[in-house]
């Protein structure tokens, strides 16, 4: 059974299409991975899913089109991390995360009852961020700020997690640990995760399944293994990969240091 | 025994309920001194001994003769202060979460300017609303105030959409000049219908009646119990928009809700006092310093410290210069003007 199924989904702004008949599906522990050049509609499949856009065609969350669901029962489903979070107020870590218990709450109070308090505190352990619940967002490194967001998605607990390049502007070290966090995340229970991820190399090596997009339209679709080859993606960034991975990772092998 | 330890900490963080009762004497005592002073100065005795006589039919012999007269005058106007004070200082606190900018306020985005023509054009020009022929002033006001906000946010939207600070603030102030030029066209054609042009731009609740705290009061129950009710919503836009849309927030519905209140409001205040500006601006302001940006907290909070805030600004007004009264906008503004100035300053240093 798929999580999240989208069946000839086009977006449109204004009369031009940014999206052309996109189709995918997500299975339970599957990670499916948005890549294409600059430009080719992958953050537009977020906003389409998340509801930030209209959208023709079908989106299915679970047995559901997306369409009939309240965006309460919407956010019990999926949950969406976007790109850049320029925060402005103090609001500490705890804030944060609790609001990922929103779609949960009851009433016109939206109380808060005591199993929210404890998934809170069990989401920012996950995230290592047990020491800092108390401190400001406006303090926090960038990877701390992102893993503060991360928690927040894991209160807030759905089956499908959709990421806008989720180490974008994070050091190398950052991202490895964001990166095995998601992988962890995704591999207990139904769940599965849709994300924009631009560097080839972390998409191939964490993603099970990727989606290549070039101008709003699907270059290729199924595994990593079927997607990622050099002729697809040479064709698709005007670029000769094999060249480009050899020269970059050539520097890292054992034989470079043995020389 | 970790989590357990991090659960103290969460109870620690609440507001107390011993913390609303200090907000609650300080507003009181704040009232008090308020009636208490003026062109004439009451002794404390007298006002406790006028509640008795009012509220518990207890005979007083008063030191003053005139208190009781004096106190007619002063008590219905020192209420409507704190009721606007409240008003304002609300619907600041709500659009700077909404829209996510420290600095949106009725008066910085030309909310206020539209509601006072929203006024002056119902006087100027004899429109009366059917069925409610009483109060069209003020539903006038209230129309105008959201058709000013909506106008606001449609152009920003169109011009910039992530819906900047400099943007909504430029846009503000542009509309703002627009808007008091259309007002002194009216009043040079309709002066003699306007009391005092004074009155709208710079606002006065001098002669503030019952009914009118009567008025305020119903509006604020209605429109600030509904921004009361929807502190979480406003936690989350204050962080995003996309993240409100992600925790399952009816993004436009909850932004038309809340602006909808906050035109109600501001639109009330203005038709009974005049364009008050920077309650919005200084009051949350000064709060969220005190007890953080949770809207949970912020915004009860909010609401004592603006009645207190209009109370003693309004106070300044009558004594400062006695007897002779300035009028309480022109405090306001004196005192948010320069506060928006070192806001501002900071905004500037944050995003650098």
């Amino acid at each position: 059974m798929s999580l999240l199924k989208l069946e000839k989904v086009s977006v449109f702004y204004g009369t031009a299409a940014v999206l052309k008949d996109i189709s995918f599906e997500a299975g339970k522990n599957e990670w499916l991975m948005l890549t294409g050049p600059n430009g080719a509609g992958k953050s537009t499949v977020i906003n389409a899913v998340g509801g930030a856009v209209d959208y023709s065609g079908t989106i299915y969350i679970g047995e559901c089109d997306r369409k009939t669901l309240k965006p309460r029962d919407t956010a019990k489903r999926i949950g969406v991390l976007s790109q850049n979070h320029s925060i402005g107020y103090s609001f500490t870590v705890r804030d944060l995360v609790s609001l990922g218990r929103y779609p949960y709450r009851k009433g016109l109070l939206n109380a808060r009852d005591v199993s929210d308090e404890e998934m809170v505190e069990k989401a920012i352990c996950e995230v290592g961020l047990e020491d800092m619940s108390g401190r400001s967002l406006l303090t926090l490194s960038g990877g701390e700020l992102q893993r503060a967001f991360i928690a927040q998605l894991f209160a807030q607990d759905p089956s499908v997690l959709l990421l806008d390049e989720p180490t974008n502007n994070l050091d190398l070290v950052y991202q490895k640990e964001i990166f095995d966090l998601l992988d962890e995340w995704v591999k207990r229970g139904d769940r599965a995760i849709v994300s924009v991820v631009h560097d080839i190399g972390l998409a191939r090596a964490y993603g099970t399944k990727a989606l290549l997009l070039n101008g709003g339209v699907t270059v290729a679709y199924g595994s990593t293994d079927e997607v990622f080859r050099p002729e697809i993606i040479n064709e698709s960034y005007k670029l000769d990969i094999n060249d480009w991975m050899k020269k970059l990772y050539s520097f890292w092998t054992e034989d470079h240091r043995k020389c | 025994m970790q989590l357990k330890e991090s659960k103290n900490r969460i109870e620690s963080k609440r507001l107390p309920q011993w913390e609303y009762l200090a907000f609650i004497a300080a507003v009181l005592i704040t009232f008090v001194i308020c009636i208490g002073l003026g062109s004439v100065r009451l002794p404390v005795r007298d006002i406790l001994g006028y509640f008795g006589e009012r509220i518990f039919g207890i005979s007083c012999e008063y030191t003053l003769r005139s208190t009781p007269q004096i106190l007619t005058v002063r008590i219905p106007r020192v209420i409507c202060v704190a009721l606007s004070g409240i008003s304002l200082a609300l619907c600041g606190c709500a659009m700077q979460g909404l829209l996510k900018n420290p600095l949106a306020e009725g008066s910085t985005m030309g909310v206020s300017s539209g509601a006072a023509l929203g006024a002056i054009v119902a006087i100027a020009f004899d429109i009366s609303v059917p069925v409610i022929s009483l109060a069209s002033a003020t539903v006038m006001a209230m129309i105008f105030a959201f058709g000013s906000i909506m106008l606001i946010l449609a152009l920003a939207y169109k011009l910039d959409y992530s819906l900047s600070t400099n943007t909504i603030i430029l846009l503000g102030v542009i509309y703002s000049m627009f808007i008091s030029s259309i007002i002194m066209f009216i009043t040079t054609f309709a002066s003699e219908k306007i009391r005092s042009i004074t009155f709208w731009t710079m606002g006065s609740l001098q002669g503030s009646t019952y009914t009118e705290a009567l008025i305020l009061l119903v509006v604020l129950i209605v429109a600030g119990g509904t921004i009361l009710l929807k502190a979480e919503e406003l936690n989350a836009f204050a962080i995003g928009e996309d993240n409100a849309r992600s925790i399952g927030i009816d993004v436009r519905r909850t932004r038309l809700i809340i602006l909808i209140a906050v035109s109600a409001l501001i639109g009330t205040c203005v038709s009974i006092g005049g364009s008050i500006g920077f309650v919005g601006l200084v009051v949350p302001h000064m709060t969220r310093m005190i007890v953080g940006p949770n809207h949970r907290r912020l915004l009860p909070a909010t609401l004592f410290a603006g009645a207190a805030f209009l109370m003693v600004m309004d106070l300044i007004a009558r004594t400062v210069l006695r007897p002779l009264e300035l009028p309480i906008g022109a405090v306001t503004s004196l005192i948010g003007a320069v506060m928006f100035v070192f806001i501002f300053a900071g905004t500037r240093r944050n995003t650098k």
